[in-house]
């Protein structure tokens, strides 16, 4: 038995990247010297916000804007959350955002020299159903030069926001496609430095999820921290 | 069993995620004490950040339909956030203790590869004393890192540093 109020388990080793990573540049200033402070789990990190779709309201598609489709190769993400217990995360928001087909954010802080494109904006916000499933359909993002280092370029890549059902479950991650050829370069996703944790962070071709004459499909999964458990009742 | 999904940085673009109306708790017509939380974040060079996604969530007053418990800020170009809110009372800890009033915050920014995680605490709470994470921190001028200042307009004021002199107390929860 788990309870959905008791303390997060402690994260697995190796799973997490590094705030101090060199290679990735802006870590330099950021990251902290100080070891973090290890507290107890109270009501503060097990609880957290509730989000619901009637006050939060999904936007499941971000491959058209009033009927005008967005330039790119279509697709259809669907996956599961589940958390460390394999037991289904229900009715989480999933935050989405990414660069346009042409790897060029609607932010006015991007300023690579690639088309915009006036049907793509590149957020979105979707829930979890009952047993933790989720989708939405997009296009697939493309990659773009940053600074980093010489010739350094991003793979293609969606961002994820995700709540669970406590503070201390949060997550913001970024999902890779299979095969990417930038992967082996990139700093951010080789900062996880358990290769299985990093590989779970790439989606998977799935024919199944894919739609005839519509859109390729991916399978993502999404896996939140799990709480301890606590022992079962005896009758 | 199962490891959680890596963290990846929230990078520099996340604002297309972002609804300016999240930092204002009260916008679903809370009541109570309203507060103003304000503060700046700075790196180790002592640079404003000004790409920061800071996120608040509080265990008291309770999440309710009208009080989300939850906020979201984007550090502007002075570096700077503000939140309207209400302000936290004590909440229970571990056995018997009690916190004295408090503030989550989560930092997410470029360059930050996972959340940092910190509290916000008022000064002059008579709870702070014996408040079971503050009494971890044995460094008297660390502890001040959490104690969030009213200034001259009222609101509570905590300035969040990185790395380096005067660096935040962060978390690992």
């Amino acid at each position: 038995m788990t309870t959905d109020r008791g303390p997060f388990r402690p994260i697995v080793a190796n799973s997490q990247p590094a705030n101090d990573t060199p290679s990735y540049g802006s870590t330099h200033l950021r990251h902290p010297t100080q070891v973090p402070l290890r507290i107890p789990q109270s009501i503060t990190e097990t609880t957290g916000p509730r989000f619901t779709p009637a006050r939060f309201g999904p936007m499941a598609d971000l491959s058209v804007i009033n009927g005008k489709q967005a330039q790119g190769e279509r697709i259809i993400v669907r996956g599961r959350v589940v958390d460390e217990n394999n037991r289904p995360v229900p009715h989480t928001m999933i935050e989405i955002w990414q660069a346009n087909a042409a790897g060029r954010y609607d932010h006015p802080g991007d300023q690579h020299d690639a088309p915009m494109d006036p049907n793509f904006h590149g957020g979105g916000r979707v829930f979890s159903d009952a047993d933790g499933w989720y989708q939405f359909t997009s296009i697939k993002p493309g990659a773009y030069p940053w600074r980093n280092h010489h010739n350094a370029w991003r793979p293609n890549h969606i961002h994820y926001s995700l709540f669970g059902t406590g503070f201390g479950q949060r997550v913001i991650t970024q999902m890779y496609f299979p095969g990417d050829p930038l992967l082996a370069l990139d700093p951010i996703f080789l900062a996880v430095p358990d290769q299985a944790a990093r590989e779970r962070l790439i989606a998977g071709f799935d024919i199944d999820i894919t739609s005839p004459e519509w859109a390729l499909g991916y399978r993502f999964d999404f896996v939140l921290r799990g709480r301890d458990a606590t022992p079962t009742e005896q009758a | 069993m199962l490891a959680a999904t890596a963290n990846q940085t929230i990078g520099p673009y996340w604002h297309l995620i972002e609804d300016p109306t999240w930092s204002d708790l009260t916008r679903f017509g809370a009541e109570g004490e309203k507060i103003i939380l304000t503060g700046t974040v700075c790196d180790g060079a002592g640079s404003l950040v000004t790409d920061a996604a800071i996120e608040i969530w509080q265990s008291s007053p309770v999440a309710s339909e009208i009080f989300p418990a939850f906020g979201r800020c984007r550090t502007d170009a002075n570096g700077a956030f503000r939140f309207t809110t209400l302000k936290p009372g004590p909440v229970a800890g571990l056995g018997n203790a009690q916190q004295a009033p408090h503030v989550a915050i989560s930092i997410f920014a470029r360059g930050l590869l996972n959340a940092l995680t910190t509290r916000l605490y008022f000064q002059n709470e008579p709870l702070n004393e014996a408040d079971p994470v503050l009494s971890m921190i044995e460094d008297e001028a660390r502890r001040h890192t959490l104690i969030a200042r009213r200034d001259a307009s009222g609101a509570w004021n905590l300035d969040i540093r990185l790395q380096g002199d005067n660096e935040t107390v962060f978390m690992e929860i």
